[in-house]
């Protein structure tokens, strides 16, 4: 199902933890569709230090974290604002189609910790909690039937092609 | 390297009876049972016998009444499809409960776009029907109920022979998913008072993609397949005589060894409950301590994910089922363990384990161990359990 690359960064996830003085946290995802991820940033002169990151998910979603982690660690917040899902997706030289949605909580919870980070820094009104966003799929990326595995609009409740209803089915 | 079974619901190992069945029949290059010359003939006797064999497993009153196709799948197809179609006059309402399998709520959707109504009845938390509710759900309308007789996910076993009386006082036909219970667990359709039960060979150590679907003499009931006047006109199309004779003597041999196995099975079920607490916490079973096949076990391990234990446990060379969405493939969790009143997040961690004749003691043991390692291993990358940790 995986290749090497998933399956090393699987197996050996770099950067899991907690960074107990980070000073951006992202937390995205839910339990609903099987995701979630917090990442830990500790930003010091506008340059990634140190970042860690704790994930509930498949396969997929332990290996983007840790890949994502190792692609971000080091950069500054300008560069880093800049990874993308794709860029992810990518280093691990590729994942099953219907894995892609797995892949796109990555980028959103490091660009979440990064808000935070440049939130705290204005002296912006922080809540009490660590903002969790609804997991929504990136805008404009291609969505996959999980049935049949083609390509399908974004948000889409039927699949043409197999016939398959893609809303709750009770 | 050996690997450990523990994924038998999704195949068992073939009988070595059966395997020299099956290498008996391809050497004997079998015509084709419909001919009618000799070579026929033979075939036709071969066929016959491997009826009789099956026929006599569920204690059907006459062999005619099984029919052979290619599933436990083509079996549900054929029973809601062929009945509704059949009794589209009398009525287009049809009963059935929220934990089927996919082969009935997706058949009932079909029906559904063509006018059909359908009415699901609920579950308790251990994901069992309330035979009362299938009895107030059923109308003058209502042609068809379609309640399995153990879920695949959870292995929780039915009320059925409750539900058959009411069935059958309201004179409604009764068909019933047992798939995963036929050659596990004993099953007797006179006792049951079933119209229709579909079945599946490999769930009693026969070959895949073979089954049938017991049709009792006088079910109105129209082929899903249309074409030739095989199987007493029930299932056209030439039969898979190398399955069949597969599945009769898988059939025959369990028939022999059904309690002892089921036996053996239940063991190795009690072992596990009875060790897990040693070496994990903060799980729950969603299996029946009662109603539930011998052989399975469904377990929601909390704060972690089912598709990332399968895989740390493949590479011990265990294998594991999940019914998490990424690994079922779905976007959303199981809509059997929501019904039973789980959590997403909880659904999502759940393992589905199931035994054969051939798993041992030694084998458990060893799941055990690597489980917990496992579990420790993707709590610790896991926010959900921080939190809990924290307190």
């Amino acid at each position: 199902m995986y290749n090497k690359v998933v399956m090393d960064h699987f197996r050996n996830p770099r950067n899991v933890g907690v960074i107990e003085q980070a000073n951006g946290i992202g937390e995205v995802g839910n339990p609903l569709c099987g995701d979630m991820m917090t990442i830990y940033l500790k930003i010091t002169d506008e340059k990634i230090e140190d970042i860690k990151f704790q994930t509930f998910g498949c396969g997929s979603a332990i290996a983007v974290s840790s890949m994502l982690t190792e692609i971000a660690k080091g950069k500054t917040v300008a560069e880093a604002k800049k990874i993308t899902n794709k860029d992810v997706a990518k280093a691990l030289e590729g994942l099953p189609k219907n894995k892609l949605h797995c892949s796109n909580l990555g980028a959103d919870a490091l660009h979440l910790a990064i808000q935070d980070y440049e939130d705290r820094k204005s002296g912006k009104k922080r809540p009490e909690e660590v903002r969790a966003e609804k997991h929504e799929h990136v805008h404009g990326e291609s969505c996959y039937c999980p049935y049949c595995d083609i390509e399908i609009k974004e948000g889409s409740t039927f699949c043409e092609a197999c016939h398959s209803s893609l809303e709750e089915e009770h | 390297m050996k690997i450990i079974n523990l994924d038998q619901i999704s195949s068992k190992p073939l009988l070595p009876e059966v395997k020299a069945a099956m290498i008996d029949a391809i050497n004997k290059d079998y015509h084709n049972p419909s001919s009618q010359h000799k070579s026929g003939e033979a075939a036709a006797e071969a066929l016959e016998k491997a009826r009789k064999s099956v026929a006599e497993l569920i204690n059907a009153a006459m062999p005619k009444e099984v029919v052979f196709n290619s599933g436990g799948t083509e079996s549900v197809n054929h029973a809601i499809k062929g009945v509704a179609m059949a009794n589209a006059e009398k009525g287009k309402h049809i009963v059935t409960s929220n934990i089927e399998h996919n082969a009935v709520i997706r058949s009932l959707k079909r029906l559904q776009s063509l006018g059909y109504k359908m009415t699901s009845v609920s579950v308790d938390e251990k994901g069992r029907v309330n035979p009362q509710e299938v009895a107030d759900a059923i109308t003058d309308e209502t042609i068809l109920v379609s309640i399995m007789h153990s879920n695949n996910e959870t292995g929780t076993i039915q009320p059925i022979e409750e539900i058959a009386k009411i069935t059958r006082e309201r004179k409604v036909i009764f068909h019933t998913d047992a798939v995963d219970s036929v050659g596990m667990v004993p099953i007797d359709v006179q006792k049951m008072g079933v119209d229709l039960l579909s079945f599946a060979a490999n769930t009693f150590y026969g070959p895949t993609g073979v089954g049938g679907l017991y049709i009792r003499r006088g079910t109105r009931i129209f082929p899903l397949l249309d074409g030739g006047v095989q199987e007493g006109n029930k299932r056209a199309g030439t039969e898979n005589l190398l399955g069949i004779i597969g599945m009769g003597t898988a059939a025959a041999v369990t028939r022999q060894n059904l309690d002892k196995w089921a036996a053996h099975c239940l063991s190795l079920k009690n072992q596990l409950l009875r060790e897990l607490p040693n070496y994990i916490d903060h799980y729950l079973i969603n299996t029946h301590a009662e109603h539930s096949l011998p052989n399975m076990v469904s377990m929601s391990v909390q704060f972690i994910e089912g598709e990332s234990v399968m895989l740390m446990l493949d590479d011990e060379d265990i294998a594991v089922s999940t019914r998490s969405a990424c690994a079922t493939g779905s976007l959303r969790a199981s809509h059997v363990l929501i019904s039973l009143g789980l959590s997403h997040a909880d659904a999502q961690g759940t393992l589905v384990l199931s035994f054969g004749k051939d798993n041992t003691a030694e084998e458990i043991t060893t799941f055990l161990v690597a489980l917990k390692n496992v579990v420790t291993t993707l709590r610790d990358i896991s926010p959900l359990y921080q939190k809990v940790s924290q307190g």
